[in-house]
This record gives structure tokens, C-alpha cells and sequence, in this order.
């Protein structure tokens, strides 16, 4: 039922009392359980070193502080900190239009957030930081997303809301400044041409020779071509009938893709990086340019329920299996920072490597977008924000226990780069020995044979990803089918990737013709086909040089890149953190500035030292100029240095390297333009004790609804008395 | 779509049948195949005459796609 204006009664509508005064002795007793339960479950991890520890302590040790952060901390920030008012009607509720202002059920709303926020980062960067041992991640992924993720997307939701779903670029250049504003325009452009790029290597590497993962992820297209002519032009709207048959097709080309050998398709399919980053360009092009209906929409389908299963399953999967953790707690990569899939120590290179999960800049675009424009009553958007980042942090600590339950002497074979393995069998086995993990050739000739599918050096984080759930499904659901659960799980981070680079293509495509839209108006006619073309070559172009970049990076592109993409993205969570401070202190709450203050202090903290350590750090593993400057001068004296092999490979190890560092470089000092025009407003703003904000002013709410996941039965009574007296209304107007 | 909590469309108890019935609810409602229920309870309730279900979803497709949604990482 959509309420349409003329159905309302006038005035505005009674709201449920959300005050449920003292807790009952009840839920005093259930919270003291769920205390109970999390505080065991951290303790066994605390004390734990060197004995075997079930990786379910991890799971419910997450599990009971999201639900306690949930119920305390946002309850506080949605009654407290934001006072949340459902007499104040939503953006959605007052300029309702049927397209992008709709009042939307808060459970269907928070299924769409969801799908829109989480992806294939919340999975690869926690299986990256597992080199420095479970117990780090586990803790940065927790904590980060209960303090300072999960507020941040909260709070942007809320300030987006309060502002008619005006975006995060909009909003930093009305409450900011212009010089602020537009270097967040650009900041927010040069990172998702990173992010697409770093995504795109991730799938780069996990299908290159690989003709099973080839030959099932190909297949996805003409699947989603398919999905889409059944939609437009045989069964329109018949969208659960079409994705149905879409998902059978899909396990279909799993299971096929064991065949390809058979059927003598193998060494066509065998394709090399570059071959795969040229076909991955062309893709992305010619997907950013068809209409929406044809492969962007119904792979969107396909991906989301996807995406919804196999979390299911993997949480289900991990409590069958009840894996034990084959990880240290701590390894000697956190503190000594020379890790191979990795450099840097803890402090900061792991609060940059996991990203997403623990705290996400790209949320806040997702949070200014088009979610604030459909919530229905204020109250929800605790649910929907708070809530949504709590599941996606789930994601990402299941994720960094499939990372953790595979023997690790096969971790490093699959994660060190092709440079420090040789890509072989004996080269892996040696390199892993050498770093004083056992690992036997046999082993990991095992290993390979169970899944059907090289796994040395495979980077990037999906393979070893893959081939711990596959464990995990095998160990839980019965054996004999590794190889099948290990491409199922590459299909399915493929799936994400390959939808976040059609939608991120298109996206950048509207920000360029947008931007240059200004200076010359036709251009951002989205609908004239020589803009949209130029637009969308000039976005792929970007992201598809950078990825090629990491592809042929001597030094491994995983190693170089990923930093990047985890700095940018942070940094990009300063941003929005930045503004939510600013609108803090213009709106006079300088009680509770701390809520969005303190997780910014430790983001600049940490982004700024990795920042810094990238550019200045004189250590060529981790400094991008140091290490430009090593093969520099290596190269000048006529020598070769191990990775590279050749005196071209130098030149290209000196070149990626002051690429890297000068895009480095230019983030942090975009970001520090923004915060100190901020720093400008918030002494202002403390001194006149507030200024005036672009938020809406109040309007009274007809709407009633419930406010969380599950409806109270004073708010059950509140919707239907309100649903009775709106059709009486509706009834006697007619 | 009601912002009002879901249309109880079992009205016989059975805890599987109800449950069951929300998950088909919820699916219909998260792929966006129930709009086209609520349009057609629209143009009921205010009387005028639903266009046909082609028309209807070519018109979404058309928003779309001027209105993509970023994927986050």
C-alpha cells in the first residue's frame, strides 16, 4: 500500500511512545546472559596462546557485542545523541513521488542498504590482515565497527535525512566551504576509480589460468543477458520467477566448469592477467553504456540473493563444522611489519587493510544516497544504519575465520606474491619453510588436487577465501565436493565485484558529466549518447590503467595496491566523519561531539601515519618513493633486483612506484584541505555557540510505524488503531 | 509498499505456513516484484485505470536508469 496524499486524515499522527521507562526484570536477565556469553567468549580469546581454540569463540564473542552495541550504544545515539523524532515527517513521508522518495517498509529498506553497502571488501581485506594472527582483526573489526563504522554511517544517514537525501559532496560543500566541497568531489572521485581498479585485480587474479572460474564467471553474462530479455520482453516484473531460473543457471555453470577439461575447452580458456584486464575493460565499458535492463538490473538480482544465501550459509556452515583456528592469536608480521602479503606492522597497517567491516568510507555515499530518501520515520534509522553496518561487519569476521582455519603454511603459499614464490610448488614450500611455518610439498599438492585449481601465489584474497569456505562447507555439509564449494565461492565474490564495477563505471560516468555538466550544460544530459560514451571511456580508462598497473606490477599488485585502496577509503571516512563533527558543533551539540570525534581522531591518526609511512618511510617495502628510488638506482648501475627480471621490469617497478606514491600523496593532502577548512567552521562554530545549518525545518508525521527489527505490541497497537482511523477518514472523504 | 508492517496474508495460524508466507512476502517486497500489487491497489483505491504490466515495468526500468545506485566494495 503506498499512502498517497489524498488518503491522509489531517494533523499529525499519534506516535507510539518509544520510552519504555525500566528495563523488566526479563530483559535484565537476557542482557546479563548475552554480557555473560561475550564476556567468556573474549576471555577464551584473551587467554588462549598456542592451544587449540574453536573459532566459534570468535563468532559468539562478535556476535554478543554486536547485539549489546546495538541495544545500549545506538539506542543511546538515536535517543540522546540525535534525539530521533518521529513526529517530524521523513524526506520520503513529505515529497513521496513514487520513484526516489518513498516511504519504504524499514525491513525492506534495511535489505536494500545492506545489499548496497556490503561487497567483496568486508571479504578480502580481513583475509589479508589474518597474516598478523586472528586476534588482531577480530578485535579492529569489533570494536571498529561498534564506535566508529557503524556511528559513521548512522549519523551521515541521519544528517542526509535531515537534509532531503542531499549527498555527501553536497553536503560538505553547503556546510563546509566551496574549497572543502571540491576537494571532496575529487577525493571521492580519484578513490572509486582506486577501489574499482583494486576490486577489478582481485578478480583479475583469481580467474587468471583458471578456465573452471573463467568459463562459470563468462557464463554470468550471457545468464544476466538472458535474465533480462525473460524480464522486459517475456515475463515483465516477474522478478523472483527470472532470478530463480537465473540461480539454477548459475549452479549450472559452476558444476560445468568441471567439464572444461573434458570438453577440451581448457586451454582456451586458460587466459593470462593481461588478457583478462583487456576483457574486464571492454566489459566495463560496453556495461556501463547498455541500458540497465539488459545486465546491470538482473545481475544486481542474481548478486543480492546470492549475497543473502551465503552469508546464511557460512554462518550456518561455521556452526555444523565448528572449525578449529589454525592461526596464531598474534604473529611476528604485527609487531616486526614484514609480513609478504603485506608490509607494515599492526599500528596502522591493519586498520587500513580492514576497511570495510570494521569502519567504510564508501557507506557514507551509500548512506547520502538513496537510502535517507526512503525511510519511513526517523526512529528507523538506527535499524537500517546502525544495524545494516553491524551485518556487514559479521561478513567480515566470517570471513577473517575462514582466513584463519586453513593450515597457514598454505595461507602464505596461496597469499605471498609470484615474486618471493616463483609460482611454483618447491618455490612455495621453500619460501613458506623459510618463514618457520611446515609446510610439505605433498601438502599443498593435496591442497591444489581437492579444489582442482592452482593455489600458489594466488592473491587477492578471493582464492584463499574460497578455499576456506570451501573447507568450511565440506567439513559442515559432507565431503566430496571442495572443488565445487571453492568455485562457488569465487562465483560469488565475482558476482559482487563484477556489479560494483558496472554500477561504479556508470555512477563515476554520472559524476563527470555532472561535473563537467557545470561548465558545459549539454554535457550532462546523462540521456546524449556522445557524453555518456565519453564519460563512461574516461571512467574505465582510469580504473582500467590503474589495474593494469597492479597486473603487471613486478612487486605483486595486491602488495602495492591494496594499501592504496584501504588509505583511500579510510580517508574517505575522515570525510565524512569531518562533516558529521561540523554539523555536530554547527548544530550547538557540543555535549556529544565526541560520538563521531573520537573515531575521526583515531581514522586521521591511522590514515595519516600510514600515509605518511607510504610516502616519507625511507623502508622500500613500505615507502613508495623509497622503493622507487632502490630500483632507480639499481636500475642506473646496470643491475637487476629480484623480483624484477629484466631491466624493463625495473623501469616498470620505478614507474608503478611514483604512480602510487604521488596518488598517495595527493588523498592525504585532499583530506587535509578538507579538515582544516572544517577546523575553520567548528572554532566558528564553538564560539557563536551554533550556526544555522541547511537542515529542513520540521514538519508534523502522519505516518505511524514501528521503529526496530521487531515491532513492540504498543507500536502494533499504534499502526493498526492509526490504519483504523485513515480508512475511516479515507471512507467518510469519499 | 506500507510502511506499516506486512499485510497478514495467512490469516489461519500455523507458525511454517506464516513463516513461509513472510518469506515470500519479504521476497517479493526486496526484489521489487510487489510494486506492482501496490500500484494496482493504487489505482483502485483512487479509482482510475492501472496501465498495463509491461508499460508499468518499462517505466521502472527507465528511472533506473538514470538513478544507479553505487555497489559499495
Amino acid at each position: 500500500m503506498s499512502t498517497s496524499t489524498t488518503s491522509r486524515p489531517s494533523g499529525p499522527a499519534p506516535q507510539p511512545s518509544r520510552d519504555t521507562g525500566r528495563m523488566t526484570p526479563r530483559s535484565i536477565a537476557v542482557w546479563v546472559a548475552v554480557a555473560l556469553v561475550g564476556a567468556v567468549c573474549w576471555t577464551v580469546l584473551a587467554l588462549s596462546r598456542g592451544e587449540s581454540v574453536s573459532a566459534l569463540w570468535i563468532l559468539f564473542a562478535a556476535l554478543s557485542s554486536y547485539l549489546i552495541a546495538y541495544r545500549f550504544y545506538s539506542r543511546f545515539i538515536a535517543r540522546r545523541v540525535l534525539r530521533l523524532d518521529d513526529t517530524r515527517a521523513t524526506p520520503a513521508e513529505r515529497l513521496e513521488n513514487g520513484s526516489d522518495f518513498e516511504v519504504t517498509d524499514r525491513r525492506v529498506l534495511f535489505g536494500h542498504h545492506f545489499a548496497a553497502i556490503a561487497g567483496a571488501g568486508p571479504l578480502v581485506g580481513p583475509v589479508l590482515a589474518a597474516q598478523m594472527g586472528y586476534l588482531p582483526g577480530t578485535v579492529w573489526i569489533i570494536v571498529g565497527v561498534i564506535f566508529a563504522g557503524a556511528v559513521q554511517d548512522m549519523v551521515v544517514l541521519f544528517l542526509s535525512m535531515r537534509r532531503d537525501g542531499k549527498s555527501l559532496g553536497q553536503m560538505v560543500r553547503e556546510e563546509i566551504g566551496v574549497v572543502g566541497g571540491t576537494a571532496a568531489l575529487i577525493a571521492v572521485f580519484a578513490i572509486m576509480i582506486i577501489i574499482l581498479a583494486v576490486l577489478a585485480l582481485v578478480v583479475v587474479n583469481a580467474l587468471a589460468e583458471s578456465p573452471w572460474g573463467v568459463f562459470s564467471i563468462g557464463l554470468t553474462i550471457p545468464i544476466a543477458l538472458f535474465m533480462g530479455v525473460y524480464l522486459r520482453f517475456l515475463r515483465p516484473g516477474r522478478v523472483l520467477e527470472t532470478t530463480a531460473i537465473g540461480v539454477v543457471l548459475l549452479l549450472l555453470a559452476i558444476v560445468g566448469g568441471g567439464y572444461v577439461e573434458t570438453w577440451g575447452l581448457g586451454e582456451s580458456l586458460t587466459l593470462s592477467k593481461e588478457t583478462l584486464t583487456v576483457a574486464l575493460v571492454g566489459y566495463g565499458f560496453v556495461a556501463s553504456i547498455l541500458p540497465v535492463w539488459m545486465l546491470l538490473t538482473p545481475r544486481d538480482y542474481l548478486s543480492t540473493f546470492m549475497k543473502i544465501g551465503v552469508i546464511l550459509l557460512l554462518a550456518v556452515g561455521l556452526v555444523l563444522a565448528r572449525p578449529v583456528l589454525q592461526n596464531d592469536a598474534v604473529t611476528s608480521f604485527a609487531t616486526d611489519g614484514d609480513g609478504p602479503v603485506f608490509a607494515g606492522q599492526l599500528f596502522p597497517f591493519l586498520f587500513i587493510t580492514i576497511a570495510c567491516g570494521a569502519l567504510s568510507g564508501f557507506h557514507a555515499l551509500i548512506a547520502s544516497g538513496t537510502t535517507p530518501k526512503m525511510v519511513a520515520k526517523e526512529s528507523q534509522i538506527r535499524m537500517i544504519g546502525y544495524g545494516g553496518m553491524l551485518m556487514e561487519s559479521f561478513v567480515a569476521i566470517s570471513a577473517l575465520i575462514a582466513a584463519s582455519v586453513i593450515d597457514q603454511g598454505l595461507y602464505f603459499a596461496i597469499n605471498a606474491p609470484a615474486g618471493v614464490t616463483g609460482g611454483t610448488i618447491d618455490g612455495a614450500v621453500q619460501f613458506v619453510n623459510g618463514l618457520g611455518m611446515t609446510l610439505t610439498p605433498d601438502q599443498l599438492q593435496a591442497a591444489t588436487d581437492s579444489v582442482e585449481e592452482e593455489l600458489v601465489s594466488r592473491t587477492g584474497g578471493a582464492p584463499t577465501l574460497a578455499f576456506g569456505i570451501s573447507t568450511i562447507f565440506s567439513d559442515a555439509f559432507g565431503g566430496g565436493l571442495a572443488a565445487f564449494w571453492y568455485h562457488f565461492a569465487i562465483m560469488f565474490e565475482a558476482l559482487f565485484i563484477l556489479t560494483a564495477v558496472d554500477a561504479g563505471t556508470r555512477v563515476g560516468r554520472f559524476m563527470l558529466q555532472d561535473t563537467v555538466g557545470n561548465v558545459w550544460p549539454r554535457f550532462g544530459d546523462t540521456s546524449w549518447k556522445p557524453a555518456a560514451w565519453l564519460s563512461s571511456a574516461a571512467v574505465v580508462a582510469c580504473w582500467g590503467y590503474m589495474l593494469y598497473v597492479g597486473v603487471t606490477d613486478p612487486l605483486g599488485g595486491i602488495n602495492q595496491l591494496f594499501p592504496l585502496f584501504g588509505i583511500a577509503n579510510q580517508l574517505l571516512a575522515a570525510i565524512a566523519l569531518t562533516l558529521c563533527v561540523t554539523l555536530f558543533l554547527k548544530h550547538g551539540w557540543t555535549r556529544w561531539v565526541w560520538v563521531p570525534a573520537v573515531p575521526l581522531a583515531w581514522d586521521l591518526v591511522t590514515t595519516m601515519t600510514a600515509s605518511y609511512q607510504k610516502v616519507f618511510s625511507d623502508n622500500p617495502a613500505i615507502g613508495y618513493f623509497a622503493q622507487a628510488d632502490r630500483y632507480r638506482t639499481a636500475r642506473d648501475a646496470g643491475e637487476v633486483l629480484a623480483p624484477a627480471a629484466d631491466p624493463s621490469q625495473m623501469d616498470t617497478v620505478v614507474f608503478n612506484s611514483t604512480v602510487n606514491g604521488v596518488l598517495q600523496a595527493s588523498f592525504a593532502l585532499l583530506v587535509i584541505v578538507i579538515v582544516a577548512n572544517a577546523a575553520l567552521i567548528w572554532v566558528r562554530a564553538l564560539r557563536a555557540g551554533s550556526l544555522p545549518t541547511t537542515e529542513v525545518p520540521a514538519v508534523p508525521s502522519q505516518l505511524v510505524a514501528p521503529a526496530d527489527f521487531v515491532a513492540t505490541a504498543e507500536e502494533k497497537r499504534a499502526v493498526a488503531e492509526w490504519e483504523a482511523q485513515r480508512t475511516e477518514t479515507v471512507g467518510s472523504g469519499r | 509498499m506500507s510502511a506499516t508492517g506486512r499485510p497478514a496474508a495467512d490469516q489461519r495460524p500455523g507458525a511454517v505456513r506464516r513463516a513461509l508466507a513472510g518469506v515470500r512476502w519479504y521476497a517479493r517486497e526486496l526484489s521489487g516484484e510487489g510494486r506492482w500489487d501496490a500500484y494496482l491497489a493504487r489505482c483502485e483505491r483512487e479509482g482510475t485505470e492501472p496501465m498495463s504490466r509491461r508499460a508499468f515495468e518499462r517505466h521502472r526500468d527507465d528511472h533506473r536508469e538514470s538513478s544507479t545506485q553505487g555497489r559499495c566494495c
